[in-house]
């Protein structure tokens, strides 16, 4: 900013190096404490644990779980809440107000109290779907709700879907080519984004799994850490720094929105 | 179903087919709404009814007993635990996490700190659970880096058990609320104009004038918006606390966890249900407030 005299950039420089610094030790040094601990062998260092997470079987079994469940929670969620959205915005625009206060809903109930509430409903999907932690698919689907409709909201909002399904429609798409062809390409980042999210979101889930004793990644973890504490930190670290890329790649997928979304200037930048 | 009003009101296309089965397609249209209601219905309004429900019944019976035993002591006490852990952390956190995220909105828009710091935010916030608590067992548990660094090195023995407890779970949580801050509050900084400052100082206004007449009272609400979402972040929060504490139930969600898989005592099986309904109950009032607080956001910000 040209008008700040030179004092007040010097402080503002001083003042953002100092919160830099300070928060940044903060948030590194556990894991920094993560790594130096995971990799303590009797004498020197081993990296023994992290050999280990490839061949632990309840591991790569609950990985493999989680995964899955990540892949199956983004297909539901997109296959209810994109449709539904669209539908919403072109025919049924009295009803986005309930579309939206029931997708962020789950932003209210905590997820602890909804697993009480899940026994009786989970007896019966576990009758018609079997006992496979992939059932956990369902409740996920609620849980990612608020941030996957908040993220294709905005996509939505920047494309015009009446024009560009209206044109689709008259040059003779049925809706299910409307959807796959003409809105799902047309925000694609935020179909990106939305997914992301949830795949985090899926990956770090503990709470619901352990109160319905399915097991998955975070499940395991916690299980490990009663065991052996070196390969729990080691795992610990790993999925820390797997959801770090993810999201950072996610920054980057989503660059081309954000730029064309900030039309105005942003202070001192 | 009010089809038949707003249907008018939405199909007047211009020479179109106009009165007659306009009624039927608003209704046909309603259709494509069910999949959504039945699923969300099932998966999520069905378990809060149940909660609901359950706490006011035993055995298919209305009772207030479960009700009442919400005023146990220890039940008191645990919820008053969980309002000074979440309170303490929110308001901490919030005053870090609103200092990053001041140096993030000021740096270049497409910049590698900004999209580090976003994501590593995002991770660390929302990623969490049990990881975030091996990382701090790690760090300062009985064997954790700091805890033998500062006794090996500086001769400073810190007793490791206050990590399990309260004290423990403040720190914890302090981690992933300052990220979570720094996520919420980011887009109100950057609604924050340039221009107003420039104002100011052309006027003749000091940085701190301008925060205590301009910057300040413009972000009041948004910040007031964001500790309340912290704190209703660190009640509803479970995982971390789970994995940190493994005997007794400081907290509520911990007390949620005995009632569900402890042995229960007769007539007792819904007091988890009259405790989910206790944190309904608060996280709903404080959502309800942050909502209103967003929307006067909104009007200066957006």
């Amino acid at each position: 900013m040209a008008v700040l005299t030179r004092a007040q950039r010097r402080r503002a420089s001083v003042f953002r190096w100092a919160v830099l610094l300070v928060l940044g030790a903060f948030f590194l040094l556990p894991l920094y404490a993560m790594a130096e601990f995971s990799t303590r062998g009797g004498k020197g260092r081993t990296l023994e644990p992290w050999r280990a997470m490839f061949h632990d079987p309840d591991l790569t079994a609950a990985v493999s779980v989680s995964l899955q469940l990540a892949v199956l929670t983004v297909a539901v969620m997109l296959v209810l809440l994109l449709p539904t959205m669209v539908w919403v915005r072109l025919r049924l625009p009295r009803l986005h107000g309930v579309l939206e206060s029931l997708c962020l809903l789950p932003l209210t109930i905590p997820a602890i109290v909804l697993v009480v509430g899940l026994s009786p409903v989970y007896r019966q999907v576990t009758r018609v779907f079997g006992d496979s932690p992939r059932t956990l698919t369902f409740v996920y689907v609620v849980l990612v709700l608020p941030y996957a409709y908040r993220a294709l909201d905005a996509g939505l909002a920047s494309i015009d879907l009446r024009v560009l399904s209206e044109a689709a429609r008259g040059l003779g798409a049925g809706w299910p080519a409307v959807l796959l062809r003409v809105v799902l390409p047309n925000m694609w980042s935020a179909v990106v984004s939305a997914s992301f999210l949830a795949v985090a979101l899926v990956l770090g889930e503990f709470t619901i799994a352990s109160l319905l004793s399915f097991s998955n990644l975070q499940v395991t973890i916690n299980l490990l850490g009663k065991a052996d504490a070196f390969l729990s930190v080691a795992v610990s670290l790993a999925a820390l720094l797997f959801a770090f890329v993810l999201l950072l790649g996610l920054s980057f997928v989503g660059a081309g929105r954000h730029r064309r979304s900030r039309a105005r200037p942003v202070e001192e930048s | 179903m009010t089809a038949p009003l707003s249907a008018g009101r939405r199909w007047h296309r211009p020479g179109g087919a106009t009165t007659p089965g306009v009624g039927d397609r608003a209704r046909w249209a309603t259709l494509g709404f069910l999949p959504f209601l039945a699923y969300v219905g099932v998966f999520l309004l069905l378990p809060t009814v149940v909660v609901v429900v359950g706490a006011f019944s035993n055995e298919g019976r209305f009772t207030l007993a479960n009700i009442r035993a919400l005023r146990e002591s220890y039940v008191l006490e645990a919820f008053w635990r969980s309002v000074v852990l979440s309170a303490t952390t929110a308001v901490i956190g919030a005053v870090l996490g609103a200092m990053l995220a001041y140096v993030i909105a000021t740096s270049r828009p497409d910049g590698l700190l900004r999209r580090v710091f976003t994501a590593a935010c995002g991770v660390l916030a929302q990623f969490g659970g049990v990881t975030l608590a091996f990382a701090f067992i790690a760090t300062l548990g009985f064997e954790g880096f700091l805890t033998v660094v500062l006794r090996d090195h500086l001769g400073i023995e810190i007793s490791p058990g206050w990590l399990f407890e309260l004290k423990g779970l403040t720190v914890v949580y302090t981690y992933f609320q300052i990220p979570l801050m720094v996520i919420v509050f980011l887009p109100a900084l950057d609604g924050v104009r340039a221009q107003w400052r420039e104002a100011t100082v052309s006027l003749g206004g000091s940085t701190w004038q301008y925060w205590r007449h301009v910057g300040g009272p413009l972000l009041a609400p948004a910040f007031t918006g964001c500790v309340l979402l912290l704190f209703a972040n660190a009640f509803s929060a479970y995982a971390t606390a789970a994995a940190l504490v493994s005997q007794g139930a400081p907290i509520v969600p911990l007390q949620i966890r005995s009632a569900l898989t402890s042995e229960v005592v007769l007539g007792q099986e819904n007091v988890g249900k009259a405790l989910a309904l206790g944190m309904i109950v608060v996280v709903a009032v404080v959502m309800v407030a942050y909502n209103r607080l967003q929307r006067r956001t909104a009007r200066w910000l957006s």
